[in-house]
């Protein structure tokens, strides 16, 4: 039987993220065609009532101590690091999130286990897996195995299927402790989401605008869209660091994720972090000068050209039916 | 403070991107290399604290198309210094990356002052071997936080309290004591612009120490397959004509869907 897999079950504020779900059935999916046990890991502060969902493993290992409350990217990795030693773990599976990046990395620096980044697919042919990696923004994609047994995979967030980690039953948990310096990280409180005038998670609509907006002003023909289509202005990250629109308005990976009707995309390649906060809106029509844009290949319907041509003219068409 | 900024040039996506002939690696004919996001928030970051704090702000960037480029803007708006680690054919993967900057900086501290913040973007879009904050962590063994988008300096410069990002715009505040690195999200300013008339006058003023890098074999753990474009599972109907047209095949799209 091959050496189990690993999975670093993620976390935050008393609830297991998504991402979790997708690495269990990712781990459960190679686990058929390797014969392979899989472990989730479960490392935090009163988190054992988790441990009852993680039953599409196996078997969970729980680190539960009162110092490991918002544990740092250290202790995780170090509790990953023990944890996989004890149970002669073989691939390690942890979450490509803003909440577990640094975890997988650390794990391989001290382990000095090979890395796979950014995966969205596993291959398995006779029996060793080929993890496909998305890399240079969804541009290119490479296909990568490891030399030995061992190594840490971080998985891309919504590119494997959650309902396959999902199971009803619960799995044997047995206890772990954790060798470990006192945190050379302290967590000290959460900021909470900033308020905005708009929600744009209750949007039907919304209208999305990237770097290729160009200019703070031009900001204006994506609000009279909006207006126009009873929706609200959202943007890509960044437009926001830019300062052009507040934080409460930002779509992708550190902001919000909308699941709106329609979602009309202006001047935005479509880059997976920003994919990951749209890609389950209904319908998406895209803009863009770039024929080659990542944006267009999950859109509806896509519109080459310059957005400054074909937003106005759209607005007043909608305008002049609506009247 | 000593602050000190680690940058990476990685390939313009806003280029085509074409594989090469090898099947492993990108066609280096057509391909434009530029700081990642991170990076020039990463720049910033380190001059604000530089203006809030004093100190000094050094770079080091392994050497690459454009990369003086850069440099020297990065001097412009304030940088005290520039390294520049050569000798690399091709570009090496994080784990090498880091060993070779980490000899870089272990060569000009050794130790490490007790108020230095090491600063880099927090993912690069060729990471595949992980992102370059950890590796040097680990190396270092020192305090590492990561997706940082804001950093204030609290004890008299021993201690950086920084606010990582989660997801749906939640944040959390943590504190790290110095020695210190960071791997930066966003800065808590847009990067700012500087005229070409100030890089140029940079680029008479002030130099560029170019080093060897000390560049070791690449670990041998991960076995690098093809590279390819890929094939996307669906494409857009995409909609021709002048904006007029264009326009009413919009709106009949929303009309059918009932939107409008």
């Amino acid at each position: 039987m091959a050496n189990p897999i690993l999975v670093l079950a993620e976390h935050l504020r008393g609830s297991l993220t998504e991402v979790t779900f997708e690495m269990l059935g990712a781990a459960r999916a190679l686990a058929q065609s390797t014969g392979a046990p899989v472990q989730a890991l479960l490392v935090g502060s009163g988190v054992e009532p988790l441990a009852a969902q993680l039953g599409a493993a196996d078997s969970v290992l729980l680190v539960d101590r009162p110092d490991l409350a918002n544990p740092s990217s250290e202790q995780v990795s170090l509790a990953a690091e023990q944890a996989a030693g004890k149970t002669g773990a073989g691939l390690i599976f942890v979450a490509g999130t803003n909440v577990s990046t640094g975890i997988g990395t650390l794990l391989a620096a001290r382990a000095k286990l090979p890395l796979v980044n950014f995966c969205r697919e596993i291959k398995v042919a006779d029996g060793r897996p080929t993890f496909v990696s998305q890399l240079f923004g969804g541009k290119v994609f490479a296909e990568v195995r490891m030399a030995g047994d061992r190594g840490v995979v971080s998985l891309y967030p919504g590119a494997f299927r959650a309902e396959a980690g999902r199971a009803d039953k619960a799995a044997p948990v047995e206890r772990c402790d954790l060798q470990a310096p006192p945190a050379k990280v302290r967590f000290r409180r959460f900021v909470e989401p900033e308020t905005g005038d708009v929600d744009i998670t209750r949007q039907d609509v919304l209208v999305a605008v990237g770097r290729g907006i160009q200019s703070q002003d031009n900001l204006a023909l994506a609000e009279e869209l909006a207006q126009v289509l009873k929706g609200a202005v959202c943007a890509s990250r960044p437009v926001i660091d830019q300062g052009w629109l507040p934080l409460s308005r930002q779509v992708g990976k550190s902001g919000m994720s909308v699941k709106p009707r329609l979602y009309i995309a202006l001047g935005i390649s479509g880059a997976p972090e920003h994919w990951e906060g749209m890609q389950s809106s209904r319908l998406i029509i895209a803009f863009n000068t770039d024929p080659k844009a990542p944006i267009f290949d999950g859109s509806q319907y896509g519109v080459c050209g310059d957005l400054l041509d074909y937003v106005p003219a759209l607005t007043e068409k909608l305008k002049a039916r609506s009247s | 403070m000593n602050i000190v900024v680690l940058l990476k040039m990685v390939p313009d996506t806003v280029e085509e991107l074409n594989v090469g002939a090898d099947g492993r690696s990108l066609d280096a004919e057509f391909l434009r290399y530029k700081l990642g996001d991170p990076d020039e928030h990463a720049i910033e970051q380190a001059l604000l604290l530089k203006e809030k704090h004093g100190g000094t702000v050094t770079l080091v960037a392994l050497d690459a198309p454009e990369v003086d480029d850069v440099l020297f803007t990065a001097l412009a708006k304030g940088a005290d210094r520039a390294i520049k680690l050569t000798g690399a054919e091709s570009p090496p993967g994080t784990p090498v990356l880091a060993q070779a900057v980490a000899a870089c900086v272990r060569g000009v501290w050794n130790p490490l002052p007790a108020d230095t913040l090491i600063l880099c973007g927090s993912y690069a879009i060729d990471d595949l071997e992980g992102e370059l904050a950890p590796w040097l962590a680990t190396a270092f063994e020192i305090p590492l936080a990561m997706v940082v988008a804001g950093v204030q300096i609290e004890d008299g410069g021993r201690k950086a309290v920084v606010t990582r990002e989660f997801f749906g715009g939640l944040r959390g505040e943590f504190e790290l004591d110095l020695p210190a690195i960071l791997g930066i999200q966003s800065a808590e300013k847009p990067p700012r612009y500087v005229p070409i008339a100030k890089v140029r006058a940079a680029m008479k003023s002030a130099r560029i120490d170019s080093q060897a890098a000390e560049l070791p074999e690449p670990p041998a753990g991960l076995e690098l397959g093809r590279m390819a474009k890929p094939e996307a599972a669906g494409h857009a109907q995409m909609l021709e004509g002048d904006p007029d047209k264009v326009a009413d095949q919009i709106i009949e799209v929303l009309a059918q869907q009932s939107l409008i």
